[in-house]
């Protein structure tokens, strides 16, 4: 299936080993048109495909209370026609070039790909460049389309009390912070969303200078920046709108909450406020909290499956996640499904305490090799996809990083020592910075409607 | 870089033999990246399930990578951990096996690939292990148990299947996983993973005689069945339409409809592949998405599929959407379908659907993963060797007719299942 979506990387409650690298990557060029848009280009000439992603440094986070979601429903409306182009024509052309194509909004921005032949770049680059300037932005295909984005928050949250959970769980978390809202919108916002609200975000954050191209395959550089100074060139840039800080206030004292849907096993997710990367060769407590993770959560031999699911028993499932490359706040999770009999009281006891041992006792050589050897693994592994180095470039890009970094980061990776990973532990495992959110289940018992006729 | 050419409609370079064990091989060099990508699989699938003992073939699986030739779970995952490697699993009706993603670095490479080695040859099955999965997955299926989009999955997989074992959960029943036996185990596993029923499939910075090698390494130690595999029973088709009604607090009912589809093997193959690329497989560019979404806002995915088995899989028509909507919706789904069926695909659609299809097809196999991908289904379907390179030409060759008849011949609108978890209601 291929449908524009909040691809919602906030939902990553499973573990994310470590912060996004690409070490030993292929060779990466990179040219910025006058009007300030950035191209970015990695050959990779193992197959003649390539993947081309447009991204938009315009998130959920860039939205204002009362129109939380407008990100995503623009996300929608991208593909509902321009000047020339009826509604889903995009979709349909580069589906007739033998494409695939979709778009995800997250908090920090959004971004709209295309897979296919490398023969078909032009066309796509043509498209994208279109929707770029030319949005028609009708009334009745806005009346639609919030109907379905309401029909996908309900699929997606409304009915999934984990994403229920997550979601009060990041409004309580926050306070000042505009990752306190949902990337796909409250209902009620979505409820009362107009095609101008919609008009007004393209017409804010859809320009050239708050845009970059990213193109990973089978292509010369200099011919890709040849054509994307062909389409993309002509387009004004604009100014953008100041972007205020809005850091988050220190919090003062633990939050606890509590939510209530159907369901059978209760669920636990805590999170700490922790720094995220800024400047990669001077930041180390970022690439030490990625590697506590890995140690936590990062395969089958990690410490939360071995001693808490596998050894003791206590739960069904645990975790830990941590996402170092956000333009927003970072925040560390730990997760967990108590087993039958373990109160979530007593899973929260032992997911604290494997964070205490970490504390008392560090971690082990043994443990950060490991972590370490999975790293410089999945550096390799990572490059078999061309969609995914797009990504990480593309994300890299958007938050502010230099895309390119995926040596260094693996360096500083590698830097960690067993003692900075015990030193973060220490310093940001604490009561007050931290938010505890309960699903409490409810149980439903469905019932079959005598069979019709 | 260094460099495969995979180009559009070139030979793919498959290499096949089979060793004296009988287990068939299937491998691609590819030196771009210092990697591996192996998989072994058997006939050994949730299609091997009882009833009775639903969930026996995938407990079965999930066991043998927690210990194997006289190391522990821990162990077994640690010594993975130390090397970077991936090990996963493949279940589904008809296969189950494990896959190993490696650096090709000599260390590297050799202890993930003994590792492998000891979970195909040497599971251990035990008893603590056994117990404390089983109590994990029956969390799992009481979680299930309530959740709209599975209670919709479980009643029209019986609805579609009645007695056969494609109807049974791969993941098993509550009651039948918690008296699953180490025993029983033992028993399916020594019955179902046998050298000579094994597909290895390979591809990587590797020579053929280092994948001749790794292939050896990894079913010499396997016993040898006397016999073929054994028959699955045919799935039979549906006597008469089946409507279930479910109800459920949630905010959305969850639609299926659907009837046995088509095999891996089936002459129909392409028509109904290409067929139903226009009906619900295209996403935008498919008659569903148009009527359900895009004209009505109705849903956010509205979607069908031919999943194709070595017996019958089901064919499957999904949407979901808010519940006071649901009948408008079926009704929409059913106006749509039986249009299809009776009027079959206009000549424009079926071009786009090709021109996507066609020119597409790079997409397909333009990594090392989905290259694996493919080698591991053209050999344990028994495809064609030449099976990709024909991909296109076969999808070329489709016409409307074509189209318009098998589906004629294959599906019926006035003989499917229709299930409706949410309600209330009435499904006619």
């Amino acid at each position: 299936m291929n449908f524009p979506s909040a691809w919602v990387t906030a939902l990553l409650i499973a573990a994310a080993v470590v912060s996004p690298t690409l070490a030993d990557q292929g060779d990466v060029r990179e040219h910025v048109l006058a009007n300030g848009m950035k191209i970015i280009v990695m050959e990779d000439h193992r197959a003649p495909t390539v993947a081309s992603m447009v991204w938009y440094r315009a998130g959920s986070m860039d939205e204002s209370s009362g129109a939380t979601g407008v990100a995503h429903v623009l996300e929608h409306m991208m593909f509902k026609g321009t000047k020339g182009n009826a509604p889903d024509m995009f979709a349909r052309t580069i589906a007739a070039a033998g494409g695939r194509d979709n778009a995800f909004t997250n908090r920090d921005y959004t971004a709209y790909f295309q897979q296919l032949h490398k023969s078909k770049l032009p066309l796509a680059l043509a498209l994208e460049a279109d929707r770029m300037q030319n949005l028609v932005l009708s009334g009745d295909e806005f009346a639609k389309e919030i109907k379905v984005v309401m029909e996908e928050r309900r699929l997606r949250t409304e009915d999934q009390p984990r994403a229920l959970l997550f979601e009060q769980m990041m409004a309580v978390a926050y306070t000042g912070s505009p990752y306190k809202w949902p990337i796909i919108g409250w209902m009620n916002d979505l409820e009362n969303m107009k095609v101008e609200d919609a008009r007004a975000w393209y017409d804010r954050w859809y320009t050239p200078n708050n845009a970059a191209l990213v193109v990973v395959g089978d292509v010369d550089p200099q011919e890709v920046f040849r054509v994307a100074e062909e389409k993309f060139g002509p387009i004004p840039s604009r100014e953008l709108p100041g972007r205020k800080p809005q850091v988050e206030p220190a919090q003062r004292g633990i939050k606890r909450l509590v939510v209530k849907g159907p369901g059978e096993l209760p669920y636990l997710l805590m999170g700490w406020h922790v720094p995220v990367l800024r400047d990669l060769e001077q930041d180390w407590e970022p690439y030490a909290l990625s590697m506590l993770v890995g140690v936590l959560d990062g395969s089958d031999a990690a410490r939360l499956d071995r001693t808490l699911v596998k050894e003791a028993r206590i739960a069904v499932s645990a975790g830990a996640s941590y996402d170092s490359v956000n333009r927003g706040p970072g925040m560390f999770f730990m997760d967990g499904v108590p087993a039958p009999g373990t109160s979530v009281a007593e899973l929260e006891a032992a997911l604290r305490a494997a964070l205490r041992k970490v504390v008392d006792d560090g971690v082990s050589e043994e443990e950060l090799k490991r972590v370490k050897a999975q790293v410089i693994a999945s550096q390799v592994f990572q490059r078999d996809s061309i969609f995914y180095q797009a990504m990480q470039m593309g994300m890299l890009n958007t938050v502010g990083l230099p895309y390119d970094s995926t040596d260094l980061q693996l360096r500083k990776l590698r830097e960690v020592t067993a003692d900075q990973v015990r030193e973060v532990a220490r310093k940001y495992f604490v009561d007050d910075s931290l938010t505890v959110a309960v699903l409490d289940p409810q149980s439903v018992a469905p019932r079959a409607a005598a069979p019709a006729n | 870089m260094t460099t495969i050419a995979l180009p559009a409609r070139a030979t793919l370079p498959i290499d096949t033999w089979q060793l004296d064990n009988g287990a068939r091989v299937y491998f691609v060099e590819n030196r771009a990246l210092p990697m591996i990508d192996v998989s072994v699989d058997f006939p050994a699938g949730s299609g091997r399930d009882t009833k009775a003992a639903s969930g026996l073939a995938g407990m079965t699986l999930g066991l043998m990578r927690l210990g194997a030739g006289g190391l522990t779970e821990s162990q077994i995952a640690e010594r993975l951990a130390d090397v970077g490697a991936q090990l996963g699993s493949r279940f589904d009706a008809d296969r189950a096996g494990y896959s190993m993603r490696t650096l090709s670095s000599a260390t590297e490479r050799e202890q993930a690939l003994e590792l492998l080695a000891q979970v195909l040859q040497a599971p251990s099955f035990a008893a603590a292990v056994l117990e404390r999965e089983k109590a994990r997955q029956v969390a799992g299926l009481r979680e299930a148990a309530i959740k709209p989009e599975s209670i919709a999955e479980r009643a029209f997989a019986t609805a579609l299947y009645r007695d056969h074992p494609y109807g049974l959960r791969s993941s098993g029943e509550i009651d039948t996983v918690s008296k699953l036996t180490v025993d029983q185990l033992k028993t399916f596993y020594a019955d179902h993973y046998y050298a000579n029923r094994a597909i290895v499939a390979i591809i990587g910075d590797l020579s053929r005689d280092e994948a001749d090698a790794i292939a050896h390494r990894l079913t010499d130690k396997l016993p040898h069945a006397s016999n073929g595999v054994p028959p699955l029973a045919p799935v039979l088709p549906l006597k008469a339409s089946v409507a279930r009604d479910i109800e459920h607090p949630a905010s959305q009912s969850h639609i299926l409809m659907g009837a046995p589809g088509l095999k891996r093997n089936d002459p129909d193959y392409f028509p109904l592949f290409v067929g139903n690329y226009i009906l619900g497989g295209g996403g935008f560019a498919s008659r569903l998405v148009e009527e359900v979404r895009q004209k009505r806002g109705l849903a956010y995915s509205s979607y069908s599929f031919f999943a194709p088995y070595a017996e019958l899989g089901p064919f499957q028509i999904g949407l979901q959407t808010r519940k006071e909507q649901a009948q408008e919706a079926l009704g929409v789904v059913r106006e749509t379908l039986k249009r299809y069926v009776d009027e079959g695909p206009t000549e424009q659609e079926l071009q786009a659907a090709k021109q996507n299809l066609v020119g597409g097809f790079p997409l397909r196999i333009d990594s090392n993963r989905k290259i694996h991908d493919y080698l591991a289904i053209i050999g344990f379907y028994n495809l064609p060797l030449d099976y990709l390179d024909r991909f296109v030409a076969n999808i070329e060759a489709v016409t409307v007719e074509q189209v318009r008849d098998a589906f004629r011949r294959r599906v019926h609108p006035d003989l499917m299942v229709t299930v409706v978890v949410g309600g209330p209601t009435k499904v006619q």
